[in-house]
C-alpha cells in the first residue's frame, strides 16, 4: 500500500499535448477510477505511472519515492491490461508465477504462492492450461492473479473489463471490488464506462482532453458535477442540457422557443443575465398532472424494466425523461414537465463550469 | 460448409492451372527426370545413345574420397552460415524491434544485402578480402601468412562463409523482425512490469514466441546453403584453393560442365536431392515437435 501523487504531469507526443499538467493525490489504500472518453489521455496517464511511458513534464511519486526515472519493475506497480496480455506460451501457473521467477524465488515458495493466488481467484483447476484454452473471464482472472502475486504497492487497471460480455463484466466488477476490500491495495482503474466508475470508485477522476475536469466521490460527481461536460458524461442517461437565457429581474429562464420557467432567486443568487446552460436529471423531473410547466414533445421510449426512458424535445433540443410504468405516455404528444428548484443545475455558457 | 469457387466447365480449370503446370514441368520434373536417366546410364564416348549401367555411377561417386570431402565441406558450410546468418539476423532484429535510436534508417539498410545479387556481393567481398588491398592488407604486409585465401584453404572457407552469411543475415533479419513485431506490445510491457529486463524478456518471451519463424528459417537456411552457395564460390574461389571450397553443388557443376561427366554429375545431384530431403525430414520430425504455433 502506498500513496500516489502526481504534480503537473504532462505528456506530449510531438506537437500534441495528450496529458496536460495533471495534479492528483491518491491516498494509500484508495480505489480511484479515472473516467473519460477515448483519447482523453487517461490510459497515457496510467502508463506514465506504470513507467511504460516517459513523462514530458512534472513529477510522479509512489510512496515517498519520485519514480520518474525508475524502470517499471522498480516502481512496485502491477498492471492489468485491457487485452490481458498473457504469455501465450506459458501455462496459467507459469503466467501467474513469472514475476516471482524473475525475482529469483525458490521453486517451492513460488508454487505455494501461485496456489494461494489461484485459490483466491478460483483458478485452481486451470493451472496447467495455456491461455488459449481459457475463456475470456478466466483469462481476466489469470491477468489479475499475475498482478496480485507480486503484492504490489499499487494496482493499475487499464480498462480490464471492456473485452468481456455484459454479464461477466458485472461479475468481475464485483470481484475486483471484493479483492480491493480484502487486500486494501491502492488501486487506479481506467475506464470509459461511467457505470463501472460509479460502482467501483472511492473517488472518480473525470478527464477530458488531457485535463482533469473534476475529482470527487461518485455521489459528489453525480449530484454536483463541476462542469456541463461531467454532467453529460455521468449518469445513465446523462444530464439533460438546454441552452436558455436568464432574466434575473423576472426570476425566470427563457428557452429557445420563448417558453419561460421560473426559478427561485434566493437559491440561485449567482445567476446573471444572459445565456447559460440549464440542466436537469431525467429522473428528477416529473410530468405535471395539471398540465402546467415546461412543455415537452415526446418522440420515442426505451424500456429499462424497472422504469422507462422517454426521449423528447424541449424547444427543439433533445431531452430525456425517466418515468414509472404506471405513467402514461404516447408518441408525438405534448406534455408539461415540472422541475423543482432542487433539481435545477446551471453551467456557464462560455466555460461550461458549474454556477452554484 | 466451406465455400469454394467452382467451375462448371472443367476445361476452364485446366486452362487456369496450365501455365503453372507447364513451368513446374519444364523446370523441375523434366530436369529431374533427365538427371535420373543420366544417373543410371552412361553416354557412349563418341555419341550414339546411352547405355544402362545400373548403380555404377553411384558406386563410383561414393567410392570417390573427394566426393565425401565435398559433403563434409557442404555440411560445415551449411552449419556455419546458418548459425551466423540467423544469429546476426536475430541480433539486428531484436535491436530494431527495441526501437533504439535511428532504427528506421538501420532497418532499411539491414535489408539491402538481400537485394544484392550473390555474384555482385561475392565480387565486392573479393575486393574486401583481397590480401594486398583489402581490410587485412596492413597486417598482411608485416606477415604474409596472416591472410591469403588464394593459397590457404581455411582462409578461403572463412571468406566464402562470411560473404554468404552477410547476404543471408538480411533475409533472416526481415523474417525475425516481422515475427517480433507481431508479438503484441502489451505482452512485452506485461513482462517489463513483471520485472524482466531486456535480455530476460528476449529469452523468456520473445524467443519462445518466434519459434515458428525460427524453425522456418532453419529449414530454409540449411536447404538454401546447399544450393545458393554456387555463384559465390564461382566468383570468389572457383572451388579452390586445392578444392578447399568445393561444395556439393560446385562439384556437380565442375564434374558435369568442366569435366563433361554428365552421368557422374547427375548421380551427385540425385544424392544431393536425397540429402536435402533427409535433412528437412529430420528437422520436421525432431525439431518441429518442440515448437508451439499460437
Amino acid at each position: 500500500m502506498a500513496a500516489v501523487s502526481l504534480s503537473a504531469v504532462s505528456k506530449k507526443f510531438g506537437p500534441n499535448t495528450v496529458v496536460d499538467k495533471v495534479d492528483l493525490a491518491i491516498e494509500a489504500g484508495e480505489f480511484v477510477v479515472i473516467l473519460g472518453p477515448s483519447g482523453c489521455g487517461k490510459s497515457t496517464l496510467l502508463r506514465m505511472i506504470a513507467g511504460l511511458e516517459a513523462t514530458s513534464d512534472g513529477e510522479i511519486q509512489i510512496g515517498d519515492v519520485v519514480v520518474n526515472d525508475l524502470e517499471p519493475r522498480a516502481r512496485g506497480c502491477a498492471m492489468v491490461f485491457q487485452n490481458y496480455a498473457l504469455y501465450p506460451h506459458m501455462t496459467v501457473a507459469e503466467n501467474i508465477g513469472y514475476a516471482l521467477k524473475v525475482a529469483g524465488l525458490p521453486k517451492a515458495d513460488r508454487i505455494a504462492r501461485i496456489q494461494s493466488v489461484a485459490q483466491m481467484l478460483g483458478l485452481g483447476e486451470f493451472l496447467d492450461r495455456k491461455p488459449m484454452q481459457l475463456s475470456g473471464g478466466q483469462r481476466q482472472r489469470v491477468a489479475m492473479g499475475r498482478a496480485m502475486i507480486r503484492e504490489p504497492k499499487v494496482f493499475l487497471y487499464d480498462e480490464p473489463l471492456s473485452n468481456l460480455d455484459a454479464r461477466l463484466r458485472v461479475a468481475m466488477r464485483a470481484e475486483i471490488r471484493r479483492l480491493h476490500q480484502r487486500l486494501g491495495t491502492t488501486s487506479l482503474f481506467v475506464t470509459h464506462d461511467q457505470v463501472e466508475a460509479m460502482t467501483l470508485a472511492d473517488r472518480i477522476v473525470v478527464m477530458n482532453q488531457g485535463r482533469i475536469e473534476q475529482i470527487g466521490t461518485p455521489d459528489e460527481i453525480y449530484r454536483r458535477p463541476a462542469s456541463a461536460y461531467v454532467a453529460s458524461f455521468i449518469g445513465s442517461p446523462g444530464l439533460n442540457l438546454l441552452r436558455v437565457n436568464v432574466s434575473t429581474n423576472d426570476g425566470h429562464i427563457k428557452f429557445g422557443d420563448g417558453q419561460l420557467l421560473a426559478y427561485d432567486r434566493k437559491i440561485w443568487k449567482n445567476l446573471q443575465d444572459g445565456p447559460v446552460t440549464f440542466g436537469f436529471r431525467a429522473e428528477e423531473a416529473r410530468l405535471a398532472s395539471d398540465g402546467r410547466g415546461l412543455s415537452i414533445r415526446f418522440s420515442f421510449s426505451e424500456e429499462l424494466g424497472s422504469s422507462r426512458l422517454i426521449y423528447g424535445a424541449v424547444a427543439d433540443e433533445e431531452a430525456v425523461l425517466m418515468i414509472d410504468h404506471d405513467e402514461k405516455f404516447s408518441a408525438d404528444e405534448t406534455a408539461a414537465l415540472s422541475i423543482p428548484n432542487s433539481a435545477m443545475q446551471f453551467f456557464s455558457a462560455e466555460t461550461g463550469r458549474r454556477i452554484s | 460448409m466451406e465455400k469454394r469457387a467452382t467451375f462448371s466447365n472443367a476445361s476452364i480449370g485446366v486452362l487456369f492451372v496450365a501455365p503453372q503446370i507447364l513451368l513446374v514441368f519444364t523446370f523441375f520434373y523434366w530436369p529431374t527426370g533427365a538427371a535420373l536417366f543420366w544417373a543410371f546410364t552412361l553416354e557412349r564416348p563418341w555419341g550414339g545413345g546411352n547405355e544402362w549401367v545400373g548403380l555404377d555411377n553411384f558406386r563410383q561417386v561414393f567410392a570417390d574420397r573427394a566426393y565425401w570431402a565435398s559433403i563434409t565441406r557442404s555440411l560445415v558450410f551449411a552449419g556455419a552460415t546458418t548459425f551466423l546468418a540467423m544469429g546476426f539476423g536475430l541480433l539486428l532484429a531484436v535491436a530494431c524491434d527495441r526501437g533504439l535510436k535511428f532504427y528506421q534508417g538501420f532497418r532499411t539498410v539491414f535489408v539491402w544485402p538481400y537485394a544484392v545479387v550473390a555474384p555482385a556481393a561475392a565480387l565486392a567481398f573479393r575486393f574486401i578480402f583481397a590480401p594486398d588491398a583489402g581490410i587485412f592488407s596492413a597486417l598482411v604486409k608485416s606477415n604474409p601468412e596472416f591472410w591469403n585465401p588464394a593459397q590457404n584453404g581455411y582462409h578461403a572457407m572463412v571468406m566464402v562463409i562470411v560473404c554468404y552469411s552477410w547476404k543471408y543475415a538480411a533475409y533472416c533479419f526481415i523474417f525475425f523482425l516481422a515475427a517480433l513485431q507481431a508479438i503484441p506490445r502489451s505482452v512485452i510491457e506485461a513482462s517489463a512490469m513483471d520485472g524482466a529486463g531486456v535480455l530476460r524478456r528476449v529469452r523468456d518471451i520473445q524467443l519462445p514466441l518466434i519459434t515458428p519463424t525460427f524453425f522456418f528459417l532453419l529449414v530454409i537456411s540449411i536447404t538454401d546453403s546447399f544450393q545458393d552457395s554456387f555463384s559465390i564460390v564461382d566468383v570468389m574461389t572457383d572451388g579452390g584453393p586445392a578444392k578447399a571450397t568445393e561444395f556439393m553443388v560446385y562439384k556437380i557443376y565442375f564434374d558435369g560442365f568442366r569435366g563433361l561427366d554428365y552421368s557422374g554429375a547427375a548421380a551427385q545431384s540425385i544424392v544431393l536431392m536425397f540429402l536435402m530431403i533427409v535433412l528437412t525430414f529430420f528437422q520436421f520430425r525432431f525439431i518441429e515437435r518442440r515448437i508451439h504455433y499460437s
